[in-house]
């Protein structure tokens, strides 16, 4: 077993795990996170995407070792007291079918626009092309990012 | 899946990584980003006894100007290789190439040094690190060597690299003014592997090529060059003609693999047309 230390949506967390144990393992099942889901298991999906440190990352792709030590947001801890306006977009623009792929697409879209914070409607396909919705609801998806853009440049000013 | 049980070390030092990756057997496996190594794990198609990381080894990190050449720190994550200013001025085939490798979230944790290490046949950096002559720096339990890229890559997943040796840095010779670069990747999904890529650098004289290199990602076994590609380019004229007639021998010689993906005479089919492409954008045609 090794220890890790790892701040998760604000909570500081010690644990012993198997090296072995996926992150995004030990966020669903020994912390409960489960609004993180695990898709395809094979580094394609990026419905498990989150934020390590402020930057994206597919959670089924690290061990929980390679954590220790750093800030993790899941999109658990995506809205601060409120929806982030990548929630707020994605319901108004209903960027959804299933919901499955939804918590990686907003974690990704979330990413996106801290590098990006105005993005073309090819930028946006590119920062997503690591997540995959099953029902090809891509069209309202990028809806969604290019609203939740014109949101976040409105609330800066 | 879930991986089967190894142990796990994170030396803070590299002459510690050195000597755990030595004390572990030929089972003991470096851990970069991992981003390559997990899906093997996950599926079990390696099982190695111990990982030891070396992510946060800061000697293997970062990038910097060593005149004639720069050096890329060998777990320095693709996102950050991508967006460095010493590699956009003088090696920008790599910025170039490194933004069509897999996804953001895989780009901020995969590195530069674990997929030339990988050395996966459909990998795009080892044939871009082999056009540009790149020379990589290896640290083992008798000290330092240094292997050309050209040597570097042996076979299927197999490099120079010995068991218990680390790769620390990447040197990368910076090609002057009148050269021009591209990358040409034909896959069936945007964050997939590439099928057939095709890797290019040409320096032009006076309306002439002076001088091309040409590099192909999964003809073989090991990146290659387009050697009877590269001869007719040199001293060509740089137009569109001249340029098609060189890029139909892009294939000539090669012997690749068929698989689900693409039956052999695709493949070779590909690197044709990708090579025109590729040629066409580095010389500004």
């Amino acid at each position: 077993m090794a220890r890790i230390a790892v701040t998760v949506d604000g909570t500081a967390r010690e644990a012993d795990v198997e090296p072995r144990t996926l992150l995004v393992h030990w966020l669903r099942d020994d912390l409960g996170l489960v609004g993180t889901p695990v898709g395809c298991d094979t580094s394609n999906c990026g419905s498990c995407t989150v934020m390590i440190d402020g930057r994206s990352a597919k959670s089924c792709s690290l061990l929980a070792v390679q954590a220790d030590g750093t800030q993790i947001t899941t999109i658990q801890g995506a809205a601060n007291g409120e929806w982030h306006p990548v929630q707020v977009a994605f319901k108004d623009c209903h960027a959804l079918q299933c919901g499955y792929c939804t918590p990686g697409m907003v974690v990704a879209a979330i990413d996106l626009l801290s590098e990006n914070p105005d993005p073309s409607e090819a930028e946006i396909r590119e920062g997503l092309r690591g997540n995959l919705c099953r029902c090809t609801g891509y069209h309202n998806i990028v809806k969604a990012v290019q609203q939740a853009s014109e949101l976040m440049k409105e609330a800066a000013k | 899946m879930i991986p089967a049980t190894f142990d796990y070390v994170r030396p803070d030092s590299l002459a510690d990584a050195v000597s755990a990756l030595s004390g572990g057997g030929e089972d003991a496996k470096v851990l970069a980003g991992g981003q390559s190594l997990m899906p093997m794990l996950r599926i079990r198609l390696a099982s190695p006894t111990l990982l030891v990381d070396c992510s946060r080894l800061a000697e293997l990190r970062g990038i910097s100007d060593d005149g004639d050449a720069i050096v890329i720190g060998a777990s320095t994550p693709h996102h950050d290789v991508m967006h460095d200013p010493l590699v956009m001025a003088h090696a920008p085939l790599i910025a170039r190439t490194t933004a069509m490798v897999a996804d953001p979230a895989i780009r901020h944790r995969g590195t530069f040094g674990g997929s030339l290490a990988h050395a996966d046949p459909a990998g795009d950096l080892p044939t871009v690190s082999l056009v540009l002559g790149a020379q990589m720096v290896l640290a083992g339990p008798n000290g330092r060597r240094t292997v050309a890229a050209s040597d570097f890559f042996v076979d299927y997943f197999t490099t120079a690299l010995e068991p218990d040796e680390i790769l620390v840095s990447v040197r990368i010779p910076k090609l002057g003014a009148g050269w021009g670069y591209d990358y040409q990747k034909f896959h069936r999904t945007a964050q997939a592997w590439a099928i057939v890529g095709v890797a290019a650098a040409v320096r032009r004289e006076n309306g002439t090529i002076a001088e091309a290199r040409v590099g192909l990602t999964n003809m073989a076994a090991s990146p290659g060059r387009a050697a009877t590609t590269e001869s007719a380019l040199a001293g060509a004229a740089a137009n569109v003609d001249a340029i098609a007639a060189a890029a139909a021998h892009a294939a000539d010689g090669t012997n690749p693999t068929s698989d689900l993906h693409a039956k052999a005479d695709f493949r070779q089919h590909l690197a044709r047309v990708l090579t025109g492409r590729a040629v066409r954008v580095a010389a500004g045609v």
